[in-house]
């Protein structure tokens, strides 16, 4: 079966505008040459720290932002290059859940109308949109008797977090992508969103793409996992495998910077060090050396490819080429 | 993987009614005691000065030279007369409507144009913002006053050309107040949200931009009429807004300058109703702001 979306060698670099003339001094380079696919069904997780280019992933993908270079299939079909009236008809299918519950709800406009708004641009009247909204609030936990005519500052992060949830699942999309969507919820709510939203996604039949920096959530939710580290990406393969085996040393020493519940676990000494170095300079060769414990000469000079490790198990880094 | 169904969440519920904005709004008024006295002195000042020819006791431009300066408590002229013997009653009454006309008509002109300009300005951002914003900047760097006594002195002196210079002086203001909170508001996610579900730019403008910048541009607009009225009455009293011997309270202060000497009473009521219909603005326009900040 072909996949649901494949990417293709995405680019999205950000000008640095400086001075009186606004002349282009440098280039942020968020997302710099990154292939995928997603399979019809499975949720892709999407790990790495800060600022390396995740969310930027996001809005690209979905051509919220205008890429730089590379394609985006969707369903066979090229999204950069639909025209307009083609990619209003593709967004139904193709849905984005924010990381923020405050930001991402209109402060105007109730649960309900939130809901209902993206049925009505597409063209429902207002009483079914606001009839399939109820029902919508329904199916992700919320009362809508109790909450359809509620205002977003009168109910609680976890229960706007819903209502995102909602908002984006009333257009029947086939394709969703969660960009951090428990990262601003307590922990003890955020499992039940992800509880949600792995029961959502298999009664609707949904493919997820998964953005976080929580190692225990991606582990948790994803099936596949992609690591990407200053906008590429280090390694991919199946979620059980780089949790139980991660093999790029970025990989590694994430999974060993994540806090554990078992205390025979407890982290001795931060394995990674330092801040990740400036995306407006990346280091030459392999991103990662500057902060690497096995970076030899080879990895400033040459930047390792990914290669396949084991079935469907890539890692871009030079201690697994065939040389050694 | 297998998860129990979620049970619908019945939490306690704080307000079975969700309010809406504006009736959220008109509660918070009804208990800010300080903004519902400006409002009604307001209220009571506007009629007033709408209804001044029914009220004014006498023609306010009928003078007569034997009764010049009467102080204020002589019979049948209650707040006194004026230099030439007018009754300070109905001229403050007429000229209450003057000041207020010119006070009040730029800030609605500044408002609806300003308002406009500035939503398209950030909404549109790139070259439309460049041309707007910085053809705005052009007026935002003279000082207000001065900027009024320049155009109104260019035009010549008359209500219509106060009421051009003062919407030019208030105009640049508003744009920048309404560019700042439009693109303020077009970052956040929500508008994102609509986009990404294919939402055209009229809808967008219309559902969630504009209930949402309206508020801070109104808040703002409330805290320059008391600048404008303070304008009117100055551009008046340095001869370059309302000409004699229309009534008009900076015009009044004006005329009624050299009579200090005489009674210093009856030349200071101009002058105290322009302090408090100003004062009573600004404490309006404050209750507004408190009552109509959206709380997360």
């Amino acid at each position: 079966m072909p996949p649901l979306m494949t990417v293709d060698g995405l680019v999205k670099h950000f000008p640095v505008r400086r001075g009186v003339f606004r002349r282009t001094t440098e280039m942020l380079r968020a997302v710099d040459g990154v292939s995928f696919a997603v399979e019809l069904g499975e949720t892709l997780g999407v790990v790495g720290e800060s600022g390396c280019g995740k969310s930027t992933l996001a809005r690209v993908v979905l051509r919220l932002v205008e890429a730089d270079a590379g394609h985006v299939r969707f369903g066979g079909e090229d999204l950069f290059t639909a025209s307009e009236r083609r990619l209003k008809r593709l967004r139904r299918d193709l849905q984005l859940v924010f990381q923020d519950p405050y930001a991402s709800l209109n402060p105007r406009m109730t649960l309900r109308d939130a809901i209902a708004f993206n049925l009505i641009i597409h063209g429902a009247d207002r009483a079914s949109a606001r009839r399939r909204a109820d029902d919508m609030l329904h199916d992700v936990g919320l009362d809508p008797r109790l909450f359809g005519a509620r205002y977003p500052h009168e109910v609680s992060g976890g229960q706007r977090q819903r209502v995102n949830i909602a908002r984006a699942l009333v257009l029947d999309p086939r394709l969703v992508v969660l960009d951090e969507p428990v990262s601003a919820l307590d922990k003890s709510v955020q499992a039940q969103v992800l509880n949600l939203l792995q029961q959502l996604k298999a009664a609707r039949q949904l493919t997820y793409v998964l953005i976080s920096h929580d190692l225990n959530v991606i582990e948790y939710a994803s099936d596949r996992v992609i690591v990407l580290y200053l906008g590429k990406i280090v390694e991919t393969g199946p979620a059980t495998v780089i949790a139980e085996s991660p093999k790029h040393p970025y990989t590694q020493a994430l999974f060993k910077s994540a806090p554990s519940m078992d205390p025979s676990q407890r982290l001795v000494a931060p394995p990674l060090t330092g801040d990740p170095p400036n995306p407006l300079s990346p280091p030459s060769g392999c991103r990662f050396r500057t902060r690497c414990p096995f970076a030899t000469a080879q990895c400033v000079d040459v930047e390792p490819p990914l290669r396949e490790i084991s079935s469907r198990h890539f890692a871009a880094c030079h201690l697994y080429s065939n040389a050694n | 993987m297998s998860v129990p169904a979620p049970a619908i969440l019945t939490a306690p519920v704080a307000a079975p009614v969700a309010t809406s904005y504006w009736r959220l709004v008109s509660r918070r008024l009804a208990r800010d005691p300080a903004t519902l006295i400006a409002g009604s002195l307001l209220g009571a000042i506007v009629l007033a000065a709408v209804l001044a020819p029914a009220l004014a006791p006498y023609d306010p431009a009928a003078g007569s030279i034997r009764m010049r300066l009467s102080p204020i408590g002589t019979v049948g002229h209650p707040l006194g007369t004026d230099e030439q013997g007018r009754d300070m009653l109905s001229r403050l009454l007429f000229g209450g409507r003057m000041t207020l006309l010119a006070g009040l008509t730029p800030i609605v002109v500044a408002c609806l144009f300003g308002g406009v300009l500035g939503i398209l300005a950030g909404y549109l951002g790139g070259a439309a913002n460049s041309i707007i914003m910085r053809a705005s900047d052009i007026f935002y760097a003279f000082p207000a006053i001065l900027l009024a006594i320049a155009i109104s002195g260019a035009l010549g002196p008359g209500l219509g050309n106060t009421l051009i210079s003062l919407s030019v002086v208030f105009l640049p203001r508003i744009i920048r107040v309404a560019e700042a909170v439009t693109v303020q508001t077009k970052s956040l996610e929500y508008v994102a949200a609509a986009r990404a579900s294919g939402a055209g730019s009229w809808p967008i403008v219309r559902y969630h931009l504009l209930p949402n910048v309206l508020a801070p541009i109104l808040v703002f607009t409330s805290t320059q009429v008391s600048l404008s009225i303070i304008l009117a009455a100055g551009l008046s009293f340095l001869g370059l807004g309302v000409t004699p011997p229309a009534a008009e309270w900076g015009l009044m202060l004006n005329t009624l300058r050299q009579s200090i000497y005489v009674d210093a009473w009856v030349p200071a009521l101009p002058g105290v109703a322009i302090f408090v219909v100003s004062m009573a603005f600004n404490l309006l326009s404050d209750g507004l702001r408190d009552a109509m900040e959206v709380r997360g």
